[in-house]
């Protein structure tokens, strides 16, 4: 699968095992990201996708198997090893602090902070430059918001995640992972989240995004990665596969050999 | 993630994504509230009696809380990471018996003493701390035991008896200077420096930050790389330093080393931060806030007394205002998460 592609691979697994007891999680699977895509991982429950993101992302170390970035050999022990590395994770819902500001946010955990000795000193932050850095980046994002020192609590769900997804893009230099962006959205804003996606996307990072949603999935995705028993069973270029097929696969109802070859990314 | 703090009846918290801020108003009276209060116990004690707002009663009443007052920054420190400090009053005492026996009954030098009595304290803060985050114990429960073993200690370590005789040095930050016909203390002074510096720190440096973030979600905060533990021990800590300052005051104030100072202040600290507008459920608030607020509990006990009423009313009133700041909090706060 998925060979003789002359794109440049972003992020690369072979052979990720992970065992929790008698369960395994993650079964020998495989991952491949390309260089500026929109890589969706779709799988039904306890098909390891999770666990594989949380791998992924440096939230866990898999007991095997091999992850690259970049053609080098990575190990993750933590989510800030995978954040210096480059990798941005965007999560569900527990990724913004609701009563600081959308500025405070975007900075969050790396403040700027002032020139000289009101900084190095005094430990002063830069308050105006994080603000005003937050406001272009925003608007480069196509990000609607009153000011950037406004409480992410007075925001709508969408623009929360808006801010969520618009820090990762701000410090990701190669891949932003996304969980469920868009499970607790209503209709219009998650299409304001997939847009922004996009814009992410052509920004020139790697995007990886799990979703449950398959609609919302074959909008954006430009390949679709089935994770299925611990394992990746095809990697699903989406034009020429329907919606239904792509579920069947998912739980087992077919099998990648029943695929036209073509459908196969 | 949202912690609900174990004292706090359980209410409905609404979580709606999608839905818009409508409480914005409550939450801007939760931020000024305690201002207006303040003004206007003010304004009707000045009407009801002459000698309220003279320069010297006012004096008094900074002087007054001028030990709860220092206790309240390191309790707005935990409460402003979701936590609470039970201990705060009495390992204050155990600082302030810990520095007055050994400089009156041991011949320490008087720097020394208060030096080992705020480093006792420090201790006891470390000892929350490292609870807390080492062992995941409930905030409540661990600072609840460490009341109890402070104040056993205090207890045994001094015979229950209180420590006289003290060096004049010891009671140095009670003298007074004047300002324009004013006596002012130097302990007050200290507090007022104390709550400029704290609020400098949590508002203008990232360290600061993170102790809101950290209260506000601390899953968040963790995801975003802040060392969500270390932040936390530091809060407990820097209280137990506080605690340590607190007993100095306290020490110079009362010229004598109490071993049953400091069970009001246990209470009177948490009363002072809920008042000042920091929420419970931790994020939110400020430290000038709980200095208002000690100064409402401080102005309504003065403000009373001047008027004749029995203590107990006073204690009557300061119930109901701690129950009207925290439904304020838990009602701006409803449908906004």
């Amino acid at each position: 699968m998925a060979t003789a592609n002359a794109t440049a691979l972003v992020m690369e697994a072979r052979g990720l095992v992970k065992r929790y007891g008698h369960v395994t999680a993650l079964d020998h699977s495989d991952f491949e990201l390309r260089s500026g895509e929109i890589l969706a991982v779709i799988g039904d429950n306890g098909a390891g996708k999770s666990t594989l993101i949380k791998a992924l992302s440096g939230a866990l170390v898999p007991d095997e198997g091999e992850i690259r970035l970049d053609g080098q050999v990575v190990h993750f022990r933590t989510p800030m090893d995978a954040r210096r590395a480059g990798i941005e994770t965007v999560y569900q819902d527990l990724a913004v602090a609701p009563a600081l500001s959308i500025a405070e946010n975007l900075f969050l955990g790396r403040e700027l902070r002032r020139a000289g000795v009101l900084g190095s000193v005094f430990r002063m932050l830069d308050k105006k430059r994080m603000r005003e850095d937050s406001t272009s980046h925003m608007r480069e994002l196509r990000i609607e918001i009153g000011s950037t020192g406004q409480a992410v609590e007075t925001l709508s769900g969408g623009q929360r995640q808006g801010v969520a997804v618009a820090r990762s893009a701000a410090f990701a230099r190669h891949v932003v992972i996304m969980d469920e962006p868009t499970a607790a959205l209503g209709v219009k804003q998650s299409s304001m989240v997939l847009d922004l996606i996009r814009r992410v996307r052509d920004r020139g990072l790697s995007v990886v995004l799990i979703s449950h949603d398959m609609p919302h999935v074959f909008e954006i995705a430009d390949r679709i990665h089935v994770a299925r028993l611990g394992k990746r069973i095809a990697v699903l270029n989406p034009p020429k596969i329907s919606m239904s097929d792509t579920v069947a696969l998912m739980t087992g109802a077919l099998t990648p050999d029943q695929i036209p070859p073509d459908a196969l990314a | 993630m949202l912690k609900i703090p174990p004292f706090v009846a359980a209410a409905p918290l609404g979580r709606r994504l999608t839905a818009r801020d409508d409480n914005q108003g409550l939450r801007a009276l939760g931020k000024v509230g305690p201002l207006i209060a303040l003004v206007a116990a003010c304004v009707i004690f000045a009407t009801r009696s002459d000698r309220f707002l003279t320069g010297d009663n006012l004096s008094i009443v900074l002087q007054q809380v001028m030990v709860v007052g220092v206790i309240a920054i390191g309790q707005t420190l935990v409460i402003l990471t979701a936590g609470v400090d039970l201990s705060c009053g009495t390992v204050m005492a155990l600082g302030a018996i810990v520095m007055t026996k050994l400089a009156a009954e041991l011949g320490v030098s008087v720097p020394l003493a208060i030096a080992v009595g705020v480093g006792a304290t420090t201790l006891f803060g470390l000892l929350n701390g490292l609870l807390v985050t080492r062992i995941n114990l409930p905030p409540f429960i661990v600072t609840l035991g460490t009341l109890n073993i402070a104040f056993a200690i205090t207890q045994l370590y001094s015979n229950a008896q209180t420590v006289t005789d003290l060096p004049e040095a010891m009671n140095a930050l009670g003298g007074t200077f004047s300002v324009g016909g004013t006596t002012v203390v130097y302990g007050v002074v200290v507090m007022l420096a104390l709550y400029a510096l704290t609020a400098f720190v949590l508002r203008e440096t990232a360290a600061g930050r993170h102790v809101y973030a950290v209260g506000n979600n601390p899953e968040a905060a963790r995801l975003t790389g802040i060392a969500t533990p270390r932040v936390i021990l530091a809060v407990y800590v820097l209280a137990g330093v506080l605690y340590g300052i607190a007993a100095l005051l306290s020490v110079a104030r009362t010229g004598v080393g109490d071993p049953n100072a400091g069970q009001t202040e246990n209470l009177d600290a948490i009363t002072a931060v809920v008042l000042g507008g920091t929420s419970l459920f931790g994020g939110r608030g400020t430290v000038l806030g709980s200095l208002v607020g000690a100064l409402i509990v401080g102005v309504f006990r003065n403000g009373l007394t001047l008027m004749g009423v029995p203590s107990v009313y006073q204690i009557l009133i300061t119930g109901i205002l701690v129950i009207l700041a925290v439904a304020t909090d838990q009602l701006s706060r409803r449908g906004a998460r």
